[in-house]
């Protein structure tokens, strides 16, 4: 019993670290219509600089709160320079666009800091947190990922829903044509969600770093989970994002604890795959998705 | 027909003289160009007239590489025989993830196959017993004798893929100009059309993925033979990636731009390479500017040539014929 609830415990902690990457992947595809590659690679580029700026001043939030900021930045840019151009092209030109930007962020990381493995830090102690005499599998640190990803989830889905801001991205995001000739800046508005949704991935690179170590691939497998859990979710709801997040990260969790012998992580790709199917099977876009009309 | 036979023949011919004349690790890429050509076709197939994306190609390649090596292994069955099964295990698979795909959409089809090909070179982990766990299997692979002893096995390499990748071009330009072929293009520009003029779209949809794992396998094949070894190692998402990547660079749907898109995944890290190592730069940097580089490349392509290098390319020649024409007619 006791097992079992550190296996879901730790399992919701990832599972919110593959929800803030969901999320991110949910906010461009609503915007942009396209799968953003990059996401992982980006979210790691952050996380060096931040772990340059906590070297640097010896302070862990103010490497976080750079991280952040960056993060913002490197996804208006991104949005500004390379995507831009590539809308209105063939639909898997930008595909490719944001594959050859992850290639060139991992590249980059590796001339800057080489390929070797860093450490890096995290803010709270990662012991264990225990209810009388019964540990939880989980430390201080873990209660914060998750937290911080449950703030940031709520605070961007209220901003969307209450603010005029957020209706104006709704309104792109639902019908561009529409929105921009109801005065909305749609192009300005998509940037605004590339930066959100470079935000959110800085986030998740931070959060997950200490548990993973970080080098120029660190985010892929995190990445590839991420948006495993968008698609589980429906790639067009951000309440998908974060359930299929949660999916995720339990279900990978069991397998790791339960599966013996050292298979677990091996098995996790694998059953990853198995869970993506059944979802799939039943629901084609997602569980929170919209009902598709078409039959094959 | 015949023009695509002559320029198959007369790329045959020229890959026979590079061979010779080039040392062992030209012949090397010229092997790797052969692998990539054939799995970049048949995805490019996939993808550019079916309309269906695939990132988990990779996965089908190794069911290839593995079938092929298990086969030379165990049975030690002569090569042409493996490579005959090497393309029908991976077609068997492509029919199931075909079948589960037919509904799937986009970004739903995209991350259905990216996870295939994360997930199934990790059962070669999973069971290491059959399977040789992370150090793979070994290949053995020799040139055959009448060639002379002396007869360099990369050359013998080269020669083999070359010769599949061709094959393969060939019957994929014939299958993409029947019936079948205009069947694909159909269901990829408007399924209810397509379905209202008696196509099966679902069973079209299935075929192409039948097709193009196919096209994998074999490519899976040639990769174990080429590097002498199967391991999930080969076989990761990045050549998934790497191959789609290809197939979009190149020109997708159109079979010169697979030939293209192989060539640059090939010699552009390799002469970066060269370019960094030859200008002196530590190994930190020189390790990581063709990483860096071959991404700038792949931005700067797709944006100033939309269609691949293939669309660039055509463009090119119907600007000159157009221009020959219009030449022509202000004569006479």
């Amino acid at each position: 019993m006791t097992e079992f609830l550190q296996f879901t415990l730790s399992g919701i902690v990832s599972g919110m670290v593959y929800a803030a990457i969901a999320l991110s992947l949910v906010l461009i595809w609503r915007g942009t219509r396209l799968l953003n590659f990059a996401q992982g690679g980006m979210a790691m580029f952050t996380t060096f600089i931040a772990l340059e700026v906590i070297y640097r001043t010896g302070s862990y939030w103010a490497g976080f709160v750079v991280a952040l900021a960056a993060g913002i930045l490197l996804g208006a840019v991104v949005e500004y320079i390379v995507i831009r151009p590539s809308i209105g092209k063939p639909e898997l030109n930008s595909v490719i666009v944001t594959i050859g930007l992850l290639i060139l962020i991992e590249g980059a990381a590796g001339m800057f800091y080489g390929g070797q493995n860093r450490s890096f830090p995290a803010a709270f102690s990662i012991t264990g947190v225990h209810i009388g005499t019964t540990p939880l599998g989980v430390g201080r640190f873990d209660e914060f990922v998750a937290g911080a990803v449950l703030l940031t989830t709520i605070v961007l889905a209220i901003s969307f829903k209450y603010t005029s801001a957020g209706l104006r991205m709704r309104a792109a995001a639902f019908n561009a044509t529409v929105a921009r000739l109801s005065g909305v800046r749609v192009a300005r508005v998509l940037t605004v969600g590339w930066a959100l949704a470079g935000l959110l991935g800085a986030l998740a690179g931070v959060l997950i770093s200490p548990s993973t170590f970080l080098y120029p691939n660190s985010m892929d497998s995190i990445f590839v989970y991420g948006f495993t859990a968008a698609v589980i979710g429906g790639l067009d709801s951000a309440a998908g994002a974060v359930a299929g997040g949660l999916i995720l990260g339990v279900g990978l969790s069991y397998v790791g604890g339960y599966v013996g012998g050292g298979r677990g992580s091996d098995l996790e790709p694998i059953v990853a795959m198995a869970m993506l199917v059944v979802v799939l099977m039943l629901r084609p876009a997602g569980i929170f998705g919209g009902r598709t009309l078409r039959q094959v | 027909m015949r023009r695509t036979l002559a320029g198959l023949m007369i790329t045959a011919l020229i890959v026979v003289f590079l061979s010779i004349k080039l040392n062992a690790f030209r012949d090397y890429q010229i092997a790797e160009i052969g692998v990539y050509v054939t799995a970049v076709a048949g995805l490019s197939v996939l993808t550019g007239l079916s309309g269906q994306i695939s990132l988990g190609h990779g996965a089908f390649m190794a069911i290839g590489g593995y079938t092929s090596a298990l086969l030379l292994l165990h049975l030690g069955w002569p090569f042409i025989i493996v490579l005959l099964i090497a393309a029908a295990a991976p077609a068997a698979a492509g029919a199931i993830v075909g079948i589960a795909a037919a509904r799937l959409r986009g970004p739903y089809l995209a991350g259905a196959t990216l996870m295939l090909g994360v997930a199934l070179p990790a059962i070669a982990l999973a069971y290491p017993g059959t399977f040789g766990g992370d150090q793979g299997l070994n290949v053995v692979f020799t040139a055959p004798g009448w060639l002379g002893s002396s007869f360099p096995l990369t050359r013998w390499q080269a020669w083999v893929t070359t010769a599949t990748a061709l094959v393969t071009l060939f019957l994929l330009a014939n299958l993409s100009r029947s019936r079948i072929g205009r069947n694909w293009r159909a269901v990829r520009d408007d399924e209810v059309a397509a379905a209202l003029a008696g196509v099966n779209v679902a069973m079209s949809r299935v075929l192409a993925f039948v097709v193009s794992a196919a096209c994998a396998g074999l490519a899976g094949a040639l990769l174990a033979i080429t590097t002498a070894l199967v391991a999930p190692t080969a076989y990761t998402i990045t050549l998934s990636i790497t191959l789609l990547t290809a197939a979009v660079i190149g020109g997708l749907g159109t079979l010169p731009g697979a030939i293209w898109g192989s060539l640059i995944i090939v010699l552009v890290p390799t002469y970066i390479t060269d370019l960094a190592t030859s200008h002196g730069l530590s190994t930190k940097i020189s390790a990581n500017i063709p990483i860096a580089a071959y991404g700038l490349i792949l931005i700067l392509v797709m944006l100033a040539f939309p269609r691949g290098i293939q669309g660039a390319v055509r463009r090119l020649f119907v600007g000159f014929a157009q221009h020959e024409k219009e030449g022509t007619s202000e004569s006479s």
